[in-house]
């Protein structure tokens, strides 16, 4: 009875009893592939819930103080106040670490996840018409997940960080005709800029973006809502008009709200018990001061992959330098890799002439094409990736890192045609071998027909007695 | 013999059916009807009392962790637990408790052709009363984009644009002492072979030596390995103590790493690297690049013995310091 009350008061109040009878009834389809989207939405809410706590501890000041801390072996070192004060949320603040920590798994589930759903998205064919806006999204979200993640791994200014931010200056430095009145914009001057830099770096990680990612996300489930989602055709029942699924109550939803607690709890369990970026370890960073074998986090590899492989050049015209080498590693070869995920959805449909609206999902060996272009692309950034670890590699397997690099040079274009091909070979067997198999339930279904008829038409009221 | 086994049989079923009628579709309800699951229910009981202890070890752990090893491991543990069990408990429910029927219904209308008609009448024809209609789209874009150009107006301020003389200003000065981290004046006896330095110029404050023009990397070679270019030919000071921008010209790492060869074939010459993307100079040749990303030789400081022996500077660098940008050839630091 509680319940019919509550029910009834909440309608009379708010008129939101029809919306909320199709949301409980909303439809999802079943495949495990789907909730890839959603563990990245329920990491960025243990990204904000425990970026939150952060906040009333961090201070985002570059000014110069003498250490007197927690940390013993940087006691009487001179750092900035933004350092000092993530090695107190570290060492000093009681469950500080855990927060933090999980915080940074977090960010680099986050992106993983988001990753791995757009994966999922493309060789599925899922952003096809009418989805094209919700996909735009996607990938927009992606690439400020990006610079939200680089933002807070710069914030804490220990030597890593402080090394990630010059590198960034760097490459924004390089954009041809911009870069340089853009960076003495951005970092009030030359780099490594004025008191004003970290107050603005903060106030973009901690609202700026956090607001925008927000804003795309609401956006993006919105049109996921609206148009509903796709589905792969397991069964008679789906069609492109007809979803089969499981409803949101009571199906979906323990299941769903299982999977935003397993992924918090795996988060946790990940900032307590494996440490990620020791900040301490690192010391202050100085512009004079540096260390070797410096990795980013994982979802930066790809960029420091482009940098260290390209060869030693600008571009120059009679003695003008039109573009800085860093550009093309940093710069050129995100956007090539973003372009074509923007406009993927053009191209595929000039190329296909396929403008119908699809509700179905494609195997990847429907679109033997689409298929292998995109393992040609994911193999392109791979390896790129990879190369951006040929220093630690060099270290562990005792390998030349110039010898590595000059492989690299030619596997970075020969594995992608190769890979790519592969695919495209291996759909097209796929699907002869399932015409085949199509093909020969056909002929057998027609063989039947036949002998039935034949047995009719010869010796009526009598089986056939011999085999073909 | 099998007549008798049969009546055992669906004895058996009646008895051990009995209670757990079959679920039949009741159209009266909404959410089917299916037997209770009485071992889930008891799962999810106990999981959800585990998820209870384990915040509560949690909030135990927090109240006694300056007395605990590994606090941060039992935070860990104990709050990722009960979100574990809490989350376990829920996907039992989902699979064993709640009907999770398949559902079939129509998806939504591709387009709303009747809704679409509707719209752009209503836009067609509540403009009806402009005589000039192209002049009044014309003096709307005029004015939002005046006004949104006024709104931009403030970002101004952030910082200082076509200033590219601040690139090229660095603290060094004619005469101006070369000195250690400690701000102790190096001496020309001081700089060893196969040994690289840090250096600063005298006088500048903490603050200063962030410049990206202020820090050097100098190093001492065998006068006779040297081949500068004929510009840099007195650069170097006591005929082979080199000094160079500590700064990579590819993306501003600072260069900690000075190769000195210690085996001849692999590493025939003497090299700087950046630890970052393992750009490579050659400091017998004025700093050209041998390997690596970068575009431009590392900017040389010219370096001479004072009286006293101490390493003084003769002048700027080079070459503009730092990371590179549009037109960068064109630009020498300011002497």
């Amino acid at each position: 009875m509680l319940t019919r009350r509550a029910i009834r008061a909440l309608d009379q109040r708010s008129g939101a009893a029809p919306y909320l009878r199709k949301v409980m009834r909303y439809l999802f389809p079943d495949h495990w592939s789907f909730l890839l989207g959603e563990v990245a939405l329920y990491a960025f809410m243990v990204l904000v819930a425990t970026g939150i706590y952060l906040t009333f501890f961090f201070v985002d000041s570059t000014k110069e103080i003498v250490y007197h801390g927690h940390y013993a072996p940087l006691d009487g070192q001179m750092m900035t106040e933004a350092y000092a004060s993530v090695i107190h949320i570290s060492l000093g603040v009681k469950a500080g670490l855990l927060i933090r920590q999980t915080h940074h798994w977090a960010a680099n589930v986050f992106i993983g996840a988001i990753v791995l759903h757009l994966l999922r998205i493309f060789f599925t064919g899922a952003y096809r018409k009418p989805r094209e806006l919700t996909y735009l999204i996607g990938v927009t979200m992606l690439m400020l997940s990006l610079l939200e993640a680089y933002l807070g791994y710069s914030l804490v200014d220990d030597l890593m960080s402080g090394m990630g931010l010059v590198i960034g200056y760097s490459v924004g430095l390089s954009l041809p005709l911009v870069g340089e009145n853009l960076m003495n914009w951005l970092f009030n001057g030359m780099y490594p800029g004025q008191a004003a830099l970290w107050p603005r770096m903060y106030i973009a990680h901690v609202l700026i973006f956090p607001i925008l990612i927000g804003s795309l996300l609401a956006a993006h489930l919105l049109l996921v809502m609206l148009k509903h989602h796709t589905q792969f055709r397991r069964k008679r029942a789906q069609t492109e008009h007809a979803i089969m699924g499981v409803p949101a109550w009571p199906g979906q939803a323990p299941r769903s709200i299982g999977l935003a607690l397993a992924t918090a709890g795996v988060l946790f369990l990940l900032g307590g018990l494996v440490q990620i970026n020791p900040i301490w370890l690192w010391g202050p960073y100085h512009t004079y001061s540096s260390t070797n074998g410096a990795q980013p986090d994982w979802y930066l590899g790809w960029l420091i992959g482009g940098l260290r492989l390209m060869p030693g050049f600008d571009v120059v015209i009679d003695g003008y330098t039109l573009v800085p080498n860093p550009f093309w590693g940093g710069a050129g070869f995100p956007l090539v890799v973003f372009g074509f995920l923007y406009f993927w959805p053009w191209l595929e449909r000039r190329f296909t002439r396929d403008y119908a609206f699809h509700n179905l999902l494609d195997r990847p060996r429907d679109a033997p094409a689409r298929t292998g272009i995109g393992v040609a692309m994911v193999t392109w950034v791979v390896i790129v990736f990879l190369a951006g670890s040929s220093d630690r590699t060099a270290v562990i397997w005792n390998t030349s890192y110039v010898g590595q690099i000059h492989v690299y040079w030619v596997l970075v274009w020969v594995l992608p045609t190769l890979f790519g091909l592969i695919a495209w070979w291996t759909c097209k067997e796929l699907q002869a071998g399932e015409r085949v198999v199509l093909r020969r339930h056909e002929a057998e279904a027609e063989a039947r027909l036949a002998r039935a008829r034949r047995g009719e038409a010869e010796a009526p009221g009598e089986p056939s007695a011999v085999e073909p | 013999m099998s007549r008798f086994r049969n009546a055992v049989v669906s004895g058996l079923v009646l008895l051990l059916g009995r209670g757990r009628p079959r679920p039949e579709k009741d159209p009266s309800r909404i959410v089917p009807a299916l037997p209770p699951n009485p071992a889930a229910e008891l799962a999810v009981l106990a999981l959800l009392g585990l998820s209870a202890l384990s915040a509560l070890g949690f909030v135990l752990v927090y109240a006694f962790a300056d007395d605990l090893p590994a606090q941060n491991q039992l935070l860990g543990l104990t709050i990722g637990g009960a979100f574990i069990f809490l989350a376990v408990a829920l996907i039992v429910v989902g699979l064993k408790l709640v009907p999770t029927e398949e559902i079939v219904e129509p998806y939504p209308p591709f387009e709303h052709p009747g809704e679409q008609q509707v719209l752009a009448e209503v836009l067609e024809e509540s403009g009806s009363r402009f005589s000039r209609g192209g002049l009044f789209k014309l003096g709307l874009l005029g004015a939002g984009g005046a006004l949104g150009l006024a709104l931009l107006t403030p970002a101004v301020s952030f910082g200082p644009l076509f200033q590219v003389k601040q690139f090229l200003s660095t603290p060094w000065r004619r005469g101006r002492r070369l000195v250690d981290e400690t701000g102790k004046p190096y001496k020309a006896s001081d700089i060893e072979h196969d040994n690289f330095y840090l250096a600063f110029p005298e006088g500048t404050p903490d603050q200063g030596r962030e410049q990206m023009g202020a820090s050097l990397i100098v190093v001492r070679l065998p006068p006779s390995t040297l081949r500068l270019p004929p510009g840099l030919r007195d650069f170097p000071a006591d005929g082979g103590i080199l000094a160079y921008s500590r700064i990579c010209t590819h993306a501003g790492c600072a260069i900690n790493m000075f190769r000195s060869p210690l085996f001849q074939p692999d590493e025939p010459r003497p090299a700087f690297v950046c630890p970052c993307h393992y750009s490579t100079f050659d400091p017998a040749t004025g700093g050209t690049v041998i390997f690596g990303p970068a575009g431009r030789p590392l900017p040389m400081l010219p370096i001479t013995v004072d009286g006293k022996g101490y390493l003084r500077a003769k002048g700027n660098f080079d070459e503009p310091v730092g990371p590179s940008w549009w037109g960068v050839r064109m630009y020498r630091p300011n002497p």
